[in-house]
């Protein structure tokens, strides 16, 4: 069944919002190779988002001039870096969910050509990033008793927020990863977070708006 | 390592560009493990599509020449210059060389 407008609206302000928060790390990261990593996979994101929002409308419109309310990104893209392991559990959880997404949209012919199109470059990136995050969940949650700790405390923190992306398929792809990182879930029925799709987000997305789109609103039409 | 502050071990990174060329050093990356090279050096290094290959390798595993013996290793193959191709004058007849 094709997605609707809404659905790839989900899927571009996931990419986007969560392109953002990776950013962030910029000169940050622990080492320069994982700075340049994660500005890598940024980027990727960065490129998908806008890859579907040209394909729903003009895309300096719709990531610079709508409100928070009007973006139907997962809360889980939304919520802060934290540490380490905290945005590797994000990373973790997006990965598996735009994992399904992209192959979904790939696969069905009834799909809009620009919209595959940018699916099926998607899904080669994807599976790079999956690649990162699953390494290092396993890598920290079965690394030291700090990096296990702390890994744990970001998939507790965490896990409320799969409700928006969780499938069947999801869980496939993550469960096995948490095992092999010696990381226990509250399970597949735990409580989960409400969605976003009304318009009500955790309130970090305001302030992740203002840095992004702060430039654009003063400058309205700017280029460089 | 012994303690959060070590330095991850170096490895030293090999690039083949195209099918058909050999790999080229290209510099290095640090990481705890094979697997990590291999994914730092592609996010590093292959950034601008440098690369089709990747090969990585232990900076401690590689052994190097000694700067002190410069003189008796590569010094005598200086006047050497009938071992270049350019050194021989092509005989007028010789029509594929």
């Amino acid at each position: 069944m094709s997605p609707t407008s809404e659905q790839l609206l989900s899927y571009a302000d996931g990419a986007l919002v969560l392109s953002h928060r990776l950013s962030e790390w910029m000169s940050n990261a622990p080492t320069v190779e994982e700075d340049i990593a994660l500005g890598n996979i940024a980027l990727d994101l960065l490129g998908q988002a806008r890859g579907l929002l040209q394909t729903l409308g003009d895309e300096d419109q719709l990531a610079y001039f709508r409100d928070g309310q009007e973006f139907r990104n997962p809360l889980l893209c939304e919520l802060p870096n934290g540490d380490f392991a905290h945005t590797m559990i994000r990373q973790l959880f997006a990965d598996a969910w735009f994992a399904e997404v992209w192959a979904d949209l790939a696969a069905d012919n009834t799909v809009d050509a620009d919209v595959r199109g940018v699916a099926e470059k998607a899904v080669k990136e994807n599976a790079y990033h999956w690649r990162h995050s699953s390494a290092w969940v396993v890598r920290l949650g079965d690394g030291t008793d700090e990096s296990h700790r702390r890994t744990h405390d970001a998939l507790d923190a965490l896990w409320p927020y799969r409700g928006e992306i969780a499938s069947d398929h999801w869980y496939s792809r993550v469960e096995p990863v948490l095992a092999h990182a010696t990381l226990t879930t509250p399970g597949r029925d735990a409580w989960t977070q409400r969605s976003s799709s009304d318009g009500w987000h955790t309130e970090h997305l305001g302030y992740l708006l203002a840095e992004m789109q702060s430039l654009a609103r003063a400058h309205p039409g700017a280029t460089w | 390592m012994t303690g959060p502050t070590s330095q991850w071990p170096l490895w030293e990174v090999f690039l083949r560009s195209r099918n058909g060329l050999h790999h080229q050093h290209v510099g290095s990356v640090h990481a705890v493990d094979a697997e990590m090279a291999v994914g730092n050096a592609r996010d590093v290094y292959t950034r601008r599509g440098e690369g089709v290959s990747i090969w990585v390798v232990p900076s401690a595993a590689i052994v190097a020449s000694d700067p002190d013996d410069k003189g008796e290793l590569f010094e005598p193959a200086l006047d050497k210059i009938y071992r270049h191709p350019t050194f021989y004058e092509i005989p007028d007849g010789v029509a594929n060389i």
